[in-house]
């Protein structure tokens, strides 16, 4: 059987017809493969992320009628003394974690070697990463203990009185950044022990012909051809340091008086503590939050736009 | 390679690097094998105020025995397992289709869904909290563990979609030219051409997964109570509260909702950390 062709068609010959049909197909197949992840990823990420902006502009206590107070809720963040501790702490994450990615370089130099078993301390070294964030949070906690801690033990060893990290509102965040520095440290490592992989050889050999070595071969040779993982570590522990809430959560609660609170955490608890439940004010803060982080998510995704155009 | 290779060097600097790598080992890991000490001692030895040194007598049968069959562990496993498993094989193949349509095909907004999923993917949790929360109490699916799989499911096609397009970018494109030339189905293309040799890819995925979601305590703790559907790492903080001064089976506890993912990056490293470290060599 012949189908006529359309009108339009008609002079154009069969080889063409073909080649437009294939072409449409391949127009088409994409959206097909395509369906499935995007409907779920509009439904469950990205219109929850416009719902939250606009309940920002809602009373809302989660079960009776939203109410429409405007920018209501913001002003009244902008007087919220816990706010700005939390606003404060996220600060101090960010900063401090990033410490980690120093730290992971050292450790990645300190074990790039061939010898013997150097593989299983590899792996050893990366564990923290792989337990769940909750665990590390315990086991933190115990660590700090002021009544049987370990820290506390060797502190006396050493002839320093005992300190309540935990208990202390000035000590406290730094002692859960330190928690958290642990696994995300393991995790830069990581990165760095397989960047030293990809080193150029010949460059790393030329330098020393050329007398560099030690700190000199590192900074001028070593840390440019690491750029890439440089990059990668750090775009993780922005991420890290301001989704941090596992750890505040098991080792503190926020506390103590609030002091060790972050805008996830805070926002977690007004929305959904037993201190009533501020589904609006909450919906506020994780709107600060989310624009605080869209700066860095706006960078990487410039960065990756850069190199993409030099693909096909 | 850098630094110098340790075999280059003096004989006294090799030696003391033999002896410096497991004794920063043990450092780095202080807390975890003092946990790990914690979980075989006897409950005395706590009450005594032996916290730090030798046990006393070796009772890791009993505490863990004490986990598996005197408490609520067990389910908390089988839930976590049931939540990560079809998590991952979810993910997994939504992002096979996504990562293959957006690395194969040129179309106008090709970039810009790309881009849609890797920003997704770093959003900050709190600002879907409470329309996610919502939208499970909606479907009937709060307290649930489809609820969760659902939501994991959704999100981590952000991450998975990111990694499988780039992985796709890296094939060669000739093989997808050519059977297109043979006029080869896209479906057939893409079922016999494309997802055998994203074997590496899928396997890198599924471990980093079934880890991520295995580790997840915020969605768990938001989306779910009880444990009949709470995972093993809300589990083991209502285990806290219910052991508070039990370090003995808080620690056996920990260790026991800890294995599963390290369990799986020993069977599965090279894969796990070819998808940790993506991007991080060009």
């Amino acid at each position: 059987m012949n189908l006529a062709p359309e009108t339009g068609s008609s002079a154009t010959s069969p080889g063409a017809s073909e080649s437009w049909l294939r072409r449409n197909r391949q127009a088409l197949a994409p959206w097909l493969f395509l369906a499935p992840g995007v409907i779920f990823f509009l439904f469950y990420v990205i219109f929850p992320i416009l719902q939250s902006f606009n309940l920002s502009f809602y009373r809302w206590d989660g079960l009776g009628d939203p109410q429409f107070i405007g920018m209501e809720n913001y002003r009244e963040l902008m007087d919220d003394r816990a706010f700005e501790v939390s606003l404060w702490n996220n600060l101090k994450w960010l900063l401090l974690y990033l410490l980690a990615i120093p730290a992971g370089l050292f450790i990645a130099l300190f074990l790039n070697q061939t010898v013997t078993g150097i593989r299983l301390y590899k792996s050893l070294f990366f564990f923290p990463f792989v337990i769940s964030q909750v665990v590390v949070g315990l086991v933190f906690s115990w660590f700090y203990d002021p009544t049987f801690g370990l820290l506390n033990q060797v502190l006396a060893w050493v002839g320093l009185g005992p300190i309540n990290v935990l208990g202390d509102p000035t000590l406290v965040t730094y002692g859960i950044i330190i928690a958290g520095l642990w696994p995300q440290t393991a995790y830069c490592m990581i990165l760095y022990l397989t960047g030293l992989n990809a080193v150029d050889p010949e460059q790393v050999e030329a330098a020393r012909l050329d007398g560099a070595k030690g700190a000199k071969m590192l900074w001028y040779v070593i840390i440019p051809q690491l750029r890439p993982a440089t990059f990668v570590a750090f775009v993780v522990t922005i991420i890290g340091a301001l989704r941090s809430f596992d750890l505040i959560s098991i080792m503190t609660n926020g506390g103590p008086f609030g002091s060790s609170r972050v805008l996830s955490f805070y926002m977690f608890e007004k929305a959904l503590s037993e201190y009533g439940f501020r589904m609006g004010y909450g919906a506020a803060i994780a709107v600060v939050l989310f624009l605080i982080m869209l700066c860095f998510i706006a960078y990487f995704l410039w960065s990756m736009y850069q190199d993409d155009k030099g693909g096909r | 390679m850098f630094p110098k290779p340790i075999q280059n060097s003096s004989r006294a600097w090799q030696t003391t690097y033999q002896a410096l790598v497991p004794a920063a080992l043990v450092m780095w890991l202080l807390p975890l094998i003092a946990v790990a000490i914690f979980s075989i001692k006897p409950e005395a030895d706590f009450t005594t105020g032996n916290y730090w040194g030798v046990p006393s007598s070796f009772e890791g049968l009993s505490n863990y025995g004490r986990v598996f069959f005197g408490s609520d562990m067990p389910r908390y496993l089988l839930n976590s397992v049931l939540i990560t498993v079809p998590t991952v094989i979810g993910a997994v193949a939504l992002s096979c289709m996504t990562g293959f349509a957006l690395g194969v095909y040129k179309f106008r907004g090709n970039l810009l869904l790309f881009f849609m999923f890797v920003a997704g993917n770093f959003v900050p949790f709190q600002i879907l909290m409470v329309p996610v929360r919502d939208l499970t109490l909606d479907m009937g699916l709060y307290n649930t563990k489809t609820g969760l799989v659902l939501f994991h499911i959704a999100f981590q096609t952000g991450f998975c979609t990111l990694f499988m397009r780039n992985f796709i970018r890296a094939l060669p494109f000739e093989l997808i030219e050519a059977a297109r030339v043979e006029g080869v189905a896209e479906w057939r293309i893409f079922w016999f051409v494309v997802l055998p040799l994203m074997k590496p890819a899928i396997a890198a995925l599924s471990v980093l997964i079934f880890t991520f979601i295995w580790n997840d305590y915020f969605w768990a703790v938001v989306l779910t109570q009880g444990a009949e559907s709470q995972p093993v790492t809300a589990g083991i903080t209502s285990f806290n509260a219910q052991y508070r001064a039990a370090y003995h089976l808080m620690s056996a506890g920990s260790i026991v909702a800890a294995l599963p993912p390290v369990a799986m990056f020993f069977l599965m490293q090279r894969h796990f950390i070819a998808g940790l470290t993506l991007g991080a060599v060009k």
